[in-house]
């Protein structure tokens, strides 16, 4: 079977003026479906570089990088943009909610660049934040909301739209140990359950703990646990 | 338009004080804007409500005004006997040789002098021109020194009160009424007898004016024609009396709407840059929600109509306070000096809907000047460097 991402002789160069910084060289990483992946490594590595390359926010210097069947370096600005909104769910370190919406209209968000009607939006949004545990936080904007609270109406919104892939920067980074314990419980449960492909940065050993794989990045190579 | 108008609103609520700021400007700006148009509205429509539809005015061909012109008696004779003219029903025309001069009064509120037209009249006038009747007092006799005074004169000049006197010419003349002419051109004159005025000023041949009204409208064409092509009366011309009118306001309305607009376009500049600023600012602080939104899905295009449609947000709501302030300007009337008949003009604001069309759209386009710049600036953010801000 073939993995639902490939990743082929990535390399990505960061230009500043005339100065060249090489950030990954190289790199070739298979992910399968069905994986929950930590990619650890440390600070500067180029771990969310990676991660920006794979949900196609960024684009590399040099390889391919084919995300169930397409190859995402191939598209444009605008195709690239309709391709994330149906295939990325993200999760992002400081949750990144629109602090003027609420928790209900935050995970509405993805959902207004699909068909759906009406009514399965609603169904949706509402399945998702009962999955996440807020059923009865719907109508609370983001600042009355616990970081933990916060980080699982990010997950609800990235999963909404039933993504290919789900991706995590540092999901757990500005959390409490309980909360983090939540959230990768929960991260566990939507790969286990809802047979979710995940892949989460993480500098914590113990986070990386929930994932199925764990692989390394150091000066700009992989190495596998 | 994918993101959601709330998202807009609610962010303009969420810093509402630097909203109110913005709109405020731009509501002030508006307003200046309203109210000239609504100026130079208020003098066309009090000159055009002077005239009637119905009615024909004949004056000396190339005369700006009643002022300079000049229509002989023998002329007047040969106009009146045309069939087209309507009847009274004593059976005479229907019709009033005007004669029309200036005198100088003393403003009650600036103690200035004003110039007052003071139209001497032929009996038929009163009749003829409906729209002014008596409010107090009673009309002049015919041939005595007896005057009428228009109620705006009456409102806003000094001594002017029923059985006080004005001295025209050589005589001392007696207030004995005060006519009602409502928002018209004739509150601000003085009415007298015909014949006496023009004795006074020594001029027994020659009227200003002569007026009269048609028995159908439908015949204006038919009697211009005819008395134009009349051998003695080549050096008249022949107008409809608010058409007329009409040209009389015209030099003060391009004058109040010139100066006006030229003073708006200078504050709005003003206006625009605060909002730009704002809506800079609020780019500015939404870096990582749209670097968000980007992530998501959402296009270059939907980030920079959400951030245009939060400027013309508001400046729709700066428009709108605006023109609701301008709108109270309408029941402030003042008096000054005409530049079309160098004479005293009582008039008021007028909004029209024409008006309020012109004023949202003004407000419309602060708003997209304003924030065009801003929304590009969103639009154009790469996604990563927005989402590194935080
Ligand atoms: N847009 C950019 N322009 C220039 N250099 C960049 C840019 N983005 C990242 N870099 C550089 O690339 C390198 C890798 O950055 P990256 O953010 O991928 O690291 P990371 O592994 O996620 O680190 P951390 O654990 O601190 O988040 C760093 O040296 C960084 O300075
Ligand atoms: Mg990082």
């Amino acid at each position: 079977m073939t993995p639902l991402v490939q990743v082929k002789n990535v390399s990505k160069v960061y230009k500043r003026d005339t100065l060249e910084i090489p950030v990954l060289q190289n790199i070739s990483l298979d992910v399968p479906e069905g994986e929950f992946l930590a990619l650890m490594g440390p600070s500067g590595s180029g771990k969310t570089t990676l991660l920006n390359l794979i949900s196609g926010i960024d684009l590399p210097t040099s390889g391919s990088i084919v995300v169930a069947g397409t190859d995402i370096a191939k598209l444009n600005e605008s195709a690239l943009a309709k391709w994330r909104s149906h295939n990325i769910g993200f999760v992002f370190q400081f949750y990144n909610l629109m602090p003027v919406l609420t928790a209900y209209e935050n995970v509405e968000l993805p959902l207004l660049l699909t068909n759906l009607s009406k009514k399965e939006k609603k169904e949706r949004i509402e399945m998702m934040l009962k999955v996440v545990g807020l059923s009865d936080r719907m109508d609370h904007y983001p600042r009355q909301l616990s970081g933990g609270q916060q980080q699982r109406v990010a997950i609800a919104r990235a999963v909404v739209t039933d993504p290919t892939l789900l991706i995590g920067d540092e999901p757990t980074g500005d959390l409490d140990r309980k909360s983090a314990e939540e959230i990768l419980t929960l991260l566990e449960r939507l790969n286990k359950e809802f047979k979710k492909t995940i892949i989460m940065v993480t500098h914590d050993p113990h986070a990386a703990q929930s994932a199925r794989t764990i692989q390394h990045l150091d000066k700009g190579e992989l190495t596998k646990n | 338009m994918k993101i959601p108008f709330s998202y807009n609103i609610r962010n303009l609520w969420t810093r509402r004080l630097t909203t109110a700021l913005t709109v405020t400007g731009i509501a002030l700006v508006v307003f200046v804007f309203a109210a000239v148009l609504m100026l130079a509205q208020g003098v066309e429509d009090t000159m055009v409500a002077t005239g009637s539809e119905d009615n024909v005015i004949i004056l000396r061909k190339g005369s700006s005004g009643e002022l300079l012109s000049a229509v002989s008696r023998d002329q007047i004779g040969i106009i009146s006997t045309f069939p087209e003219i309507a009847v009274t029903n004593e059976g005479k025309t229907f019709g009033t040789s005007d004669v029309v001069t200036i005198i100088n009064l003393r403003k009650k509120q600036t103690n200035d002098m004003g110039n007052i037209i003071v139209r001497g009249v032929s009996a038929g006038a009163i009749t003829l021109r409906s729209q002014v009747t008596i409010k107090e007092g009673r009309w002049f006799k015919q041939g005595s020194t007896e005057i009428v005074i228009g109620n705006k004169i009456h409102d806003q000049f000094e001594n002017v009160e029923i059985g006080q006197q004005i001295q025209i010419g050589s005589k001392l003349w007696t207030i004995v009424g005060v006519a009602d002419a409502g928002k018209t051109g004739f509150a601000s004159e003085l009415w007298a007898d015909a014949e006496n005025i023009m004795q006074e000023f020594n001029r027994t041949t020659t009227f200003s004016s002569y007026t009269f009204k048609l028995k159908n409208i439908g015949d204006y064409e038919t009697i211009k024609t005819k008395l134009e092509t009349e051998q003695r009366l080549q050096d008249l011309e022949v107008k409809k009396e608010q058409q007329f009118y009409l040209e009389q306001s015209q030099g003060m309305a391009v004058f109040i709407k010139a100066l006006g607009l030229v003073i708006t376009i200078i504050f709005s500049f003003g206006a625009m840059i605060g909002a730009m600023i704002t809506m800079y600012a609020a780019v500015a602080n939404r870096t990582v929600e749209i670097g968000t939104l980007r992530a998501l899905g959402f296009r270059r295009r939907s980030i920079l109509t959400a951030f245009l449609i939060e400027a013309l947000a508001l400046s729709i709501v700066g428009g709108i306070i605006g023109l609701i302030l301008a709108s109270f300007m309408q029941f402030v009337s003042f008096s000054t000096t005409n530049f079309g008949t160098f004479s005293e003009l009582a008039f008021g604001f007028s909004l029209s809907l024409d008006i309020i069309g012109w004023t949202l759209l003004f407000s419309l386009i602060m708003g997209v000047f304003g924030g065009f710049l801003p929304a590009v600036r969103a639009s154009r953010m790469n996604i990563i460097n927005a989402l590194r801000a935080s």
